[in-house]
């Protein structure tokens, strides 16, 4: 019982937690409030929808039960890119005026709604699978062949071969898959495969299978998260920059690169969010407002760049949700006086359950309005 | 990014080429069509009607298939001669108005089509929450909708013509299947729904159905509108129907609501083969096909047409729809009912004589129709007295029908289970009668 509601509330707050974590860098360390967050995960979603089509194909078929592992990789690849774009386009310009970035990220979730309904997904996987390439194809070449041939031309041919791949592959993606060739507004469904499905007994309770799949999915995005982020250079410089701006920039940390790179984790993260979320629900053009305000929920009640209260108030408001909203004090504690009894009963529904936490964490704030772990030292003040 | 407003921009034009195309094919259909019948396609007149459907928004999926259903029924009626009033063949013309899921733009173009257009008739609505913003519209204007959904009823306006079913043409029969003869029979019942007027007040009528047919609710939960943590109420459901080995829900979530549930009640354990059985209001074979026929197999689903009736007029009405817009297409029962409401108000209007809207309604009443679901019939609550059927849902979709009544279920305006509506009733035929009387 007790177990039970437990692994309930580490549920559902694995769910926050992979979903904000992405945020909590890009917000969090970043201070960007990006809106297109949601948006990040439904693209990382599509990315699972198109890869278990993918998998489908007789020549992929024997490895079909492996594809929501693979999903994870190519979710993380296509939302970080997207993210990348993003912020080059769109972020770089108005880094300092939240008001603008706001809108501005509104927009991008709209355009993003938008092209996954009138654009047709194999085509959509055409574009990004060229954007990867124009992104990343001049930085492979060694620094020999870069300074040998003017930069400029190599990164222009580059771009054309990467649109000739993406034309290329989105021809042959619409081709073999038909699912994928038409435009569509209609919600797809990502199905779990068998292994993932059904519940596994431990210690005499049953849990859910694709549930458990996703505690782990969070736990090792977090473990992941926070060993970049404390124990490699570019963790370090990220910490740096996040510190102080200037200070790092003096010392000769491309800032640029930088936020390049935090956001573009940032979005990953986001993808990856999204291959969770696909394998509890449907995925369609507005997954990604479902979970856009939970995030920030979380991210501000946890302490605005700081990945433990991140951690910390996923789960409390996942515990205090089953807690509240599945009615576990009444059978916890039975024969409470009537009118406690009375008014626990009340809230004790899902939507109640909703207001009441939004009731707790607004009086928390009122008293904490830094969250649970407020960010101490310079950055504060800046 | 940069191209992507071009890609946009070219799919609309696309798009645009494409529909011209499909209309001008359509017109070449109509009149060679129409070549058959003496009219030969020339009209005396037309007359324009208006459609309001969410055509973008999150409704825009379940409602379209409406607006392409009405303009089936309008080409048909256009093929067969058009409609006759007063010796004159008039050629039906609409003008399809986009609502776009939100509510005060639903009360908007009502106005916009009666007022500018000056249509006779809107057929449109989806939602509950989308007929109680045109309600009003409709009554200061004394204008005609014909609303085509199954509803939580508790509303009966001398200025709209319910064709979905009332509760007691769905969920009453559905409650009375559970609990008697489906094999979760006698146990208990658990009730979820989405957090707004339809799941409530059918809830209601359900717990007092139950209470009455000596059954047991134990417990009842509301997923607010646009959440899909299901977690907690699926907590629930085990924790109240586990001690009795299973039993009954009752689901009338919403659109990808539904697709959270029934993939984690799976997951849970919650299914047929462990004596847990879904009566469900809101799916029919379109949403069975979205959400996946593995889910929901087993479940059960209660509605007046379901596309496996085995009847010529059922047959016709499927091959027609996927004839017209592609093999892959389904009907289900909002569709027939958009279907029904044009042809019912053919006939009025015939009848009538006139467009005239007090005259039709007049004339309205007492109308009947040989559906695609059997004989349907108006009734002076202005709601369509029509077949109820159970279905189970198959493996590989659409519906096992199981039961469907013998004849016709009248439909009730005023719930006779819910205590606030018990003995009243609605007649609009009888001046002293009218909205609400008691019976």
């Amino acid at each position: 019982m007790l177990l039970d509601s437990l692994f309930n509330g580490v549920a559902i707050g694995s769910v926050l937690l992979v979903s904000a974590l992405g945020l909590a860098i890009v917000f969090g360390l970043m201070g960007v409030i990006n809106l297109a967050h949601g948006e990040l995960m439904m693209l990382g979603a599509y990315t699972t929808y198109v890869t278990q089509l993918i998998f489908k194909l007789p020549l992929l078929k024997p490895y079909y039960n492996g594809y929501v592992i693979v999903s994870i990789f190519f979710a993380f690849i296509v939302s970080g890119v997207v993210g990348i774009l993003l912020e080059k386009t769109v972020i770089r310009k108005l880094y300092g005026s939240p008001l603008e970035t706001l809108l501005a990220t509104w927009g991008v979730s709209l355009i993003l709604q938008q092209f996954v309904r009138s654009v047709p997904l194999a085509y959509g996987t055409g574009l990004v699978i060229s954007l990867i390439i124009g992104l990343f194809l001049p930085s492979v070449f060694s620094s020999k062949v870069k300074e040998s041939i003017n930069f400029k031309y190599l990164k222009f041919s580059s771009w054309i071969f990467a649109v000739l791949a993406g034309v290329l592959s989105g021809n042959l993606i619409s081709s073999s898959v038909s699912k994928l060739s038409r435009a569509s507004a209609r919600n797809v469904d990502v199905t779990a495969p068998a292994w993932m499905r059904g519940q596994i007994e431990i210690l005499g309770t049953a849990f859910p299978k694709t549930r458990l799949m996703i505690i782990i999915i969070t736990l090792i995005s977090v473990i992941a998260i926070t060993l970049f982020l404390n124990q490699s250079a570019w963790g370090m410089r990220i910490r740096a920059v996040t510190q102080n701006r200037e200070m790092s920039d003096c010392l000769g940390i491309s800032t640029e690169k930088v936020d390049v790179l935090t956001f573009g984790i940032g979005s990953g993260l986001a993808g990856v969010a999204g291959v969770a979320v696909s394998l509890l629900g449907s995925v369609g053009p507005n997954v990604g407002g479902n979970y856009i305000v939970g995030c920030f929920m979380v991210v501000v009640l946890g302490g605005v760049g700081n990945l433990l209260g991140t951690i910390f108030a996923s789960f409390g408001i996942g515990i205090m949700t089953d807690l509240i909203g599945a009615g576990r004090l009444l059978s916890i504690w039975p024969d409470m006086p009537l009118p406690l009894f009375n008014t626990i009963n009340f809230f004790a529904t899902t939507s109640m359950a909703r207001v009441m936490i939004f009731a707790l964490i607004v009086i928390f704030l009122q008293f904490k309005p830094t969250g649970l772990f407020p960010q101490k030292g310079r950055m504060v003040e800046s | 990014m940069g191209q992507l407003p071009n890609l946009n921009e070219f799919m609309r034009i696309s798009r645009r080429i494409l529909a011209g195309l499909a209309t001008a094919s359509l017109a070449v259909t109509v009149t060679s069509c129409g070549g058959g019948s003496d009219t030969s396609g020339s009209f005396d007149d037309t007359v324009t009607v208006g459609i309001l459907h969410s055509l973008s928004g999150t409704m825009a999926i379940s409602e379209s298939t409406l607006v392409d259903t009405e303009k089936m029924a309008i080409k048909e009626i256009n093929a067969a001669g058009g409609v006759t009033v007063g010796g004159k063949s008039y050629k039906i013309d609409y003008i399809v108005e986009d609502g776009a899921s939100d509510w005060p733009t639903f009360a908007e173009k009502s106005k916009k089509l009666i007022d500018q257009d000056g249509v006779p008739v809107v057929f449109g609505g989806w939602t509950s929450a989308s007929r109680k913003a045109m309600l009003p519209v409709y009554e200061s204007k004394d204008a005609f909708l014909y609303y085509p959904i199954q509803y939580e009823a508790q509303e009966c306006s001398n200025n709209i013509f319910y064709t979905g079913a009332s509760p007691n043409q769905q969920s009453e029969p559905a409650t009375d299947f559970m609990y008697k003869r489906s094999p979760a029979a006698g146990k208990p019942f658990f009730l979820v729904g989405s957090d707004y007027v339809f799941p409530r007040t059918s809830n209601t009528i359900t717990k007092e159905q139950l209470k009455s047919l000596g059954g047991k609710v134990v417990g009842e939960d509301y997923l607010p509108l646009g959440n899909t943590e299901v977690a907690p109420i699926i907590s629930k459901i085990k924790k109240a129907l586990a001690p009795s080995g299973g039993g009954v829900i009752i689901n009338t979530l919403n659109g990808d609501q539904n697709v959270a549930f029934f993939k984690q009640i799976q997951d849970a354990g919650i299914t047929p083969s462990n004596g847990y059985y879904v009566m469900n209001y809101s799916i029919a074979e379109e949403e069975i096909s979205t959400i996946g026929p593995e889910f929901l197999e087993g479940h059960y689903g209660a509605w007046n047409y379901m596309m496996s009736i085995d009847t010529p007029e059922s047959k016709k009405f499927a091959a027609d729809f996927k004839a017209l817009y592609g093999s892959d297409r389904v009907v289900a029962d909002p569709q027939e009912s958009a279907y029904n409401m044009v042809y019912l108000w053919k006939q009025a209007v015939e009848d009538a004589g006139t467009f005239e809207n007090s005259a039709v309604r007049e004339a309205l009443v007492g109308q009947t129709f040989d559906a695609p679901q059997g004989p349907v019939e108006v009734m002076p609550n202005h709601h369509l007295a029509q077949t109820v059927r159970i279905g189970l849902i198959k493996p590989e979709g659409g519906f096992e029908i199981l039961e469907e009544t013998d004849g016709v279920v009248f439909p009730q305006a005023w719930n006779q289970f819910e205590p606030s509506s018990k003995g009243y009733a609605c007649d609009w035929t009888d001046p002293s009668k009218g909205e609400r009387y008691k019976l």
